[in-house]
């Protein structure tokens, strides 16, 4: 097995070199289908994996690929854990890479960076795939930087786009903001538990957990808080939980697969994954959990709201996915995390099916984003339509399909925990799902019903198209579509109540929210049946009717409803200000002050006050050497060489002894 | 298969007299010249491998060691050696002197055998201030070393090369002054110049101190640390390109080498008594050093602060074992962390910085401007260039994966086991850092062709696609795996550290 974990990750990165370098000499179709080939190779390769793990009683690999150094007793080192919570992300990452392959065929044909894209989403799945098979902190961190490095080169990948190299760096700096956290937390972790080992950490974590640190005066923190504290502000970073969220909807500049696969799917769900790894030390923190639950919790519901607000299809969808990534992290910080990870997969699919087909839309309507200029699309996009019905019906958590289970679960947990802040928790998530199901039917309404507002413009592009959508991007569609509908009716039970994780994660018995709700699972027919007890469904339902009343049957409401609420729709559209504070607090103040520090500091107190006198009379020096200068300074290479020969001559002198 | 040879001899002399050589045969022929240029130098360099492949890494003791009368009266020996801290930067040396010679191929069309010729004297001479193992001789190479800097800058500098080279100068040559007066005052301490005997003289910790400032005057300008850093911008953005590549990426470094030879095991008590300070000076670099880089116009500019920024990771490395050592009791892991994570960021800023720079280069050689607001949208003119800058950057920024992530990562991680507040200062870079590097990136490399001059610049050529692909190998290997280079400094640098905490006990 070991040779097939090494052939993983390898394949995209081989992928990616080849078409990265000889991309240009290969050709388009050659690029891509090496492209391909490489994460397909992958995919298979995991869904092996899984089946062993599965079936084939195969029990969790954990062991070094190569020493990245050593020093003393520490060993920093790339090696793999395998183990069936990264047998799932493993299938789950390839499976969606694959289908944004292929689709890339068509959504980038007519692009002239084509080999470009299929280099970097080769690497990006390389780096994703590092990140959830680490088996150390180092690798952790290495995979977590890289996915950001391939985040900002496809978010700026049409770097002529001011927008778009705006957006990138701005979605690199505050992602470094969440890093310079993680580091830290990585750094507590080094010192306190003298290893950068999974398992080493976990156990010695486990045997102490009581230990505490002063940062500030007197008191005493306690280690695992601050540690796990510290990991989870990287994990808001990469997976945008406010307030370090503000780069994600502003990554919508890069082109749509990448929305699919990265900013949806997989990388933004990094630190989902990342705090279901560490559950050992988590579970050791009630106010680290705590951190996590109401973190997502307000991100849920609060940037739901902001997607009512969207009229850009990508950017609603944005918002929709920060908002599902609070629901994965509610649904951890109340210790529920087979629920937050069996979320994170069920929305992989569906999200990514959304995005991809806003895509098909964007394209057949010739890059047109603004869902005012569509209506009525149903008409000519069937089976993107259709699909992306699916896609909604999932992510409101409709009965039977697979958004249904892992989130209503999530909700029931988060009801049954006790810690602090899960009542406030239970409500946001509860209110979430009419959020939720509003922006999300108000896009589908928006989008494929009511009267045709298309663009002229983009009416004769279309008109010219033989195929509004090409074959090969609806068939990712379709198979994305499948497992959005019915995946959970497989998975929802070992996952959740039948003991998948094993080891791989861990729950005190104390907080084990999911074995309380085991007792009432009697399968998924019949919690799917059961629906009309839960009051998620109410909310989704009215969320619905709400969309079908102000888009559909009564749309000349909606301007008086804006103006009536002028004060909160003013708030929504501007986000709630944390774009402001970022880009004037963090942005200005910091340019403000490095002017400060450079004008008065360097230029006026340094070289102005304390090296004035020298200064001065360097100047007065460099007034007269000025005129002096051209003949001489052949002169002070002259002289340079007579003292080094000199020099030599003394040298030599002595040794031969001839001044003996 | 050089055993027996003196190979530092060679290492110090062959470039010293190949440079004589370029010089004295002028300038009838500078194609024959540039390529005796290349050639010697790049013997150099496969010389330098040798001891690198040569060294014994059991052992913490000098190798290599030459050891002959100089000047006996004054007790004065002509004295060679080499150790685990030394060996890298001596290789790294002969690697960055190629580097430049082949830059500097016909973009230097002014005086071309001279310039050829100073780089090689450089190199021989920085070889020398690394190998040197007398004090004296240590002191002559190390003011020699200033010579044909000051040349390489006041001639094929810029507009304002004079004020530059003689800020320059006058900085670093008020510095060493005062280490030449604790030099002698310690040769009377321990009866010879022998730079080894000075290690463990029993000085009162009043003395310790002052010997210990006088050496700080000298390093710090090198370094160089704040608040005596602002020579530095101004060599930088007057030097040529390869000036600022052996500015950078090695000059520096003899700052930073001299206090793992000289403060630190000579004077470890006063070195323990002033960390703070070091501490203080290292993270204001970091902090400060970066607000200022962020809002550099000048590219130069801007890679010079990001320079001194970076080697305030060097100096707290090696200042921070102390209050690492009090905090975990003096297991000596974390300490040991700190100190390989300094030695490492030398190595890893040599590489880096020598590429920022090179970069720069090549855009400045196409449009003679290095200001940031006269570029934009490089990347559709030069895509192969982007993509080595856009590498660079990263590497500047400390990402994992190249070889900027090795030194910082380590010296966070260990600075953390001193005091939560150093770590989180010294981790304010991955925020600052990635800020003043990609918004530069940004407003030159990214966007529309902002106008006429950058719509004709043509991609990189052979020449200089071979100097950033050397590097790039260079980055990404060190990056990808540091371990031959941190076994090859461990013994030394642990036996460096055992000594500093003896002494201080």
């Amino acid at each position: 097995m070991e040779t097939v974990y090494l052939a993983i990750p390898l394949a995209p990165l081989i992928g990616a070199i080849v078409v990265g370098l000889f991309g240009k000499t290969l050709g388009r179709s050659v690029s891509h289908w090496v492209a391909i080939a490489a994460v397909a190779v992958s995919t298979v390769l995991s869904f092996i994996v899984l089946r062993e793990m599965l079936w084939g009683g195969g029990q969790p690999y954990n062991d070094t690929v190569y020493t990245w150094m050593v020093l003393g007793d520490l060993r920093f080192e790339v090696g793999f854990l395998i183990d069936r919570l990264t047998a799932l992300m493993m299938v789950t990452v390839t499976s969606v890479s694959l289908m944004v392959h292929i689709y890339t065929i068509g959504y980038m044909h007519d692009d002239s960076g084509y080999q470009r894209f299929f280099s970097y989403i080769n690497l990006f799945t390389f780096a994703m795939l590092m990140l959830v098979m680490a088996n150390n902190f180092l690798q952790l961190f290495f995979g977590w930087e890289a996915v950001g490095l391939v985040s900002y080169l496809l978010i700026g990948f049409w770097y002529q786009k001011e927008s778009a190299v705006f957006a990138n760096l701005k979605a690199f700096l505050v992602n470094r903001v969440g890093d310079f956290g993680f580091l830290l937390g990585i750094a507590a972790v080094l010192m306190y538990f003298g290893s950068l080992d999974y398992q080493s950490v976990f156990q010695s974590a486990q045997a102490s957990p009581d230990m505490t640190m002063s940062i500030w005066g007197d008191a005493e923190w306690s280690v695992i808080t601050v540690a796990c504290i510290l990991l989870f502000i990287g994990a808001m970073g990469k997976s945008a939980q406010a307030p370090l969220h503000v780069w994600l909807p502003d990554s919508m500049e890069g082109p749509t697969p990448i929305s699919a696969l990265i900013h949806a799917a997989t990388m933004v769900t990094a630190g989902i994954f990342m705090v279901a790894r560490m559950s050992p030390l988590f579970e050791l923190s009630e106010t680290a959990l705590s951190v996590v639950l109401v973190i997502g919790a307000f991100t849920a519901f609060f940037m739901g709201l902001i997607g009512l607000v969207q009229n850009d299809i990508k950017r609603v969808i944005a918002y929709s996915t920060l908002s599902q990534l609070g629901y994965m992290f509610v649904g951890l910080g109340a210790s529920a995390y087979a629920a937050g990870i069996f979320h994170l997969m069920t929305h992989a699919f569906f999200k990514a099916l959304l995005f991809l087909g806003s895509g098909a839309i964007i394209v057949a309507l010739h890059h047109e984003q603004d869902m005012r200029r569509m209506g009525n699309l149903r008409k000519y996009l069937p089976i993107t339509h259709i699909t992306m019905l699916i896609g909604t019906l999932a992510l409101i958590g409709t009965p039977f399909f697979s958004g249904y289970y892992s989130k209503d679960i999530i909700i029931e947990a988060v009801g049954h925990a006790h810690r602090a802040g899960a009542t406030f928790a239970y409500w946001m998530v509860l209110l979430g799902v009419f959020v939720t199901a509003l922006y999300s039917f108000r896009l589908y309404f928006m989008v494929f019903w009511g009267e045709e507002r298309i663009d002229p413009h983009a009416k004769e592009h279309m008109s010219h198209l033989p195929r509004y959508v090409m074959p090969v991007m609806e068939w990712p569609l379709i198979l994305l579509a499948i497992p959005s509908l019915v995946i959970a009716w497989f998975t929802a039970g070992p996952v959740l109540f039948g003991g998948y994780f094993g080891d791989a994660i861990f729950v005190a018995p104390a907080n084990d929210t999911l074995a309380e709700l085991a007792g009432h699972w009697h399968g998924p027919v019949a919690f799917g049946l059961h629906f009309w007890a839960s009051p998620a469904f109410y909310l989704a339902l009215a969320g619905f009717l709400t969309a079908w009343f102000l888009y559909i049957k009564q749309p000349g409401l909606l301007p008086a409803i804006q103006s009536r609420g002028r004060l909160l729709y003013e708030v929504l559209v501007r986000k709630y200000g944390f774009d402001w504070l970022w880009i004037n607090l963090f942005g200005g103040v910091g340019r403000g002050l490095g002017r400060l520090l450079w004008r008065v500091g360097d230029v006026t107190l340094i070289d102005g006050l304390i090296v004035n006198g020298s200064a001065r009379t360097v100047g007065r020096v460099a007034g007269v050497l000025r005129h002096l200068q051209s003949g001489y300074l052949f002169h002070y290479a002259f002289a340079m060489i007579i003292g080094l020969l000199v020099l030599l001559t003394i040298f030599i002198g002595q040794w031969r002894g001839w001044f003996a | 298969m050089f055993e027996g040879w003196p190979i530092l001899s060679l290492l110090i002399w062959l470039p010293i007299a190949g440079g004589v050589a370029v010089l004295v045969a002028g300038d009838g022929a500078p194609r024959l010249m540039r390529w005796l240029a290349l050639v010697v130098s790049v013997v150099v360099f496969a010389l330098s491998l040798s001891l690198w492949t040569g060294f014994d890494t059991s052992t913490a003791a000098m190798q290599f060691v030459e050891h002959v009368k100089w000047i006996p009266t004054f007790d004065v020996y002509y004295h060679l050696g080499v150790d685990g801290i030394s060996v890298p930067l001596i290789v790294l040396t002969a690697f960055a002197t190629p580097l430049v010679v082949i830059a500097g191929w016909e973009v230097i069309q002014y005086k071309t055998s001279q310039y050829m010729a100073s780089f090689l004297i450089m190199e021989g001479i920085m070889i020398g201030v690394f190998s040197a193992l007398d004090a004296i001789l240590f002191y002559v190479f190390w003011e020699a070393m200033l010579i044909p800097m000051f040349l390489i800058i006041g001639i094929w500098g810029g507009a304002n090369r004079i004020y530059a080279t003689l800020k320059f100068f006058l900085y670093t040559f008020l510095g060493s002054v005062l280490m030449l007066v604790a030099l002698i005052y310690l040769r009377y301490q321990s009866g010879s110049f022998e730079l080894l005997s000075f290690y463990g003289l029993d000085m009162a910790l009043s003395v310790q101190v002052l010997i210990f400032l006088a050496f700080l005057a000298a390093f710090a300008v090198k370094v160089p640390m704040w608040p005596v850093h602002t020579w530095l911008p101004d060599a930088h953005v007057e030097a040529p390109t390869g000036g600022s590549v052996i500015l950078a990426a090695i000059m520096l470094k003899i700052g930073g080498y001299g206090f793992l030879r000289f403060s630190l095991p000579i004077t470890p008590e006063a070195s323990m008594s002033l960390d703070w300070l070091i501490i203080a000076l290292s993270l204001i670099a970091v902090v400060y050093i970066g607000l200022v880089a962020m809002v550099q116009e000048d590219m130069k500019k801007l890679i010079a602060y990001s320079s001194i920024a970076h080697m305030g990771f060097v100096t707290l490395g090696f200042f921070v074992i102390f209050d690492i050592a009090m905090a975990t009791g003096g297991d000596g892991e974390g300490a040991l962390l700190a100190l390989e994570g300094g030695a490492v960021q030398m190595i890893s800023h040599g590489f880096i910085s020598a590429a920022m720079f090179l970069c720069v280069g090549v855009l400045y050689d196409r449009m003679h401007t290095r200001l940031i607001n006269d570029y934009g949208g490089v990347a559709n003119r030069m895509p192969i260039f982007a993509a080595f800058f856009v590498l660079f950057a990263m590497a500047n920024a400390g990402l994992p994966g190249t070889s900027g992530f090795v030194g910082e990562f380590m010296v966070i991680l260990a600075s953390f086991q001193a005091n939560f507040w150093y770590a989180f200062f010294a981790g304010t870079t991955l925020v600052l850092g990635a800020a003043y590097t990609l918004w530069m990136i940004k407003r030159v490399v990214y966007g529309e062709v902002a106008n006429q001059e950058v719509a004709e610049l043509s991609d990189v050529n052979g020449r200089e696609f071979l100097v950033l692909g050397i590097l790039a190998v260079a980055v990404l290997a060190l990056g990808l795996w540091p371990a031959p280079l941190i076994e090859l400094m461990e013994p030394s640098l642990d036996n460096l550290m055992q000594m500093v905490v003896a002494g201080t006990q």
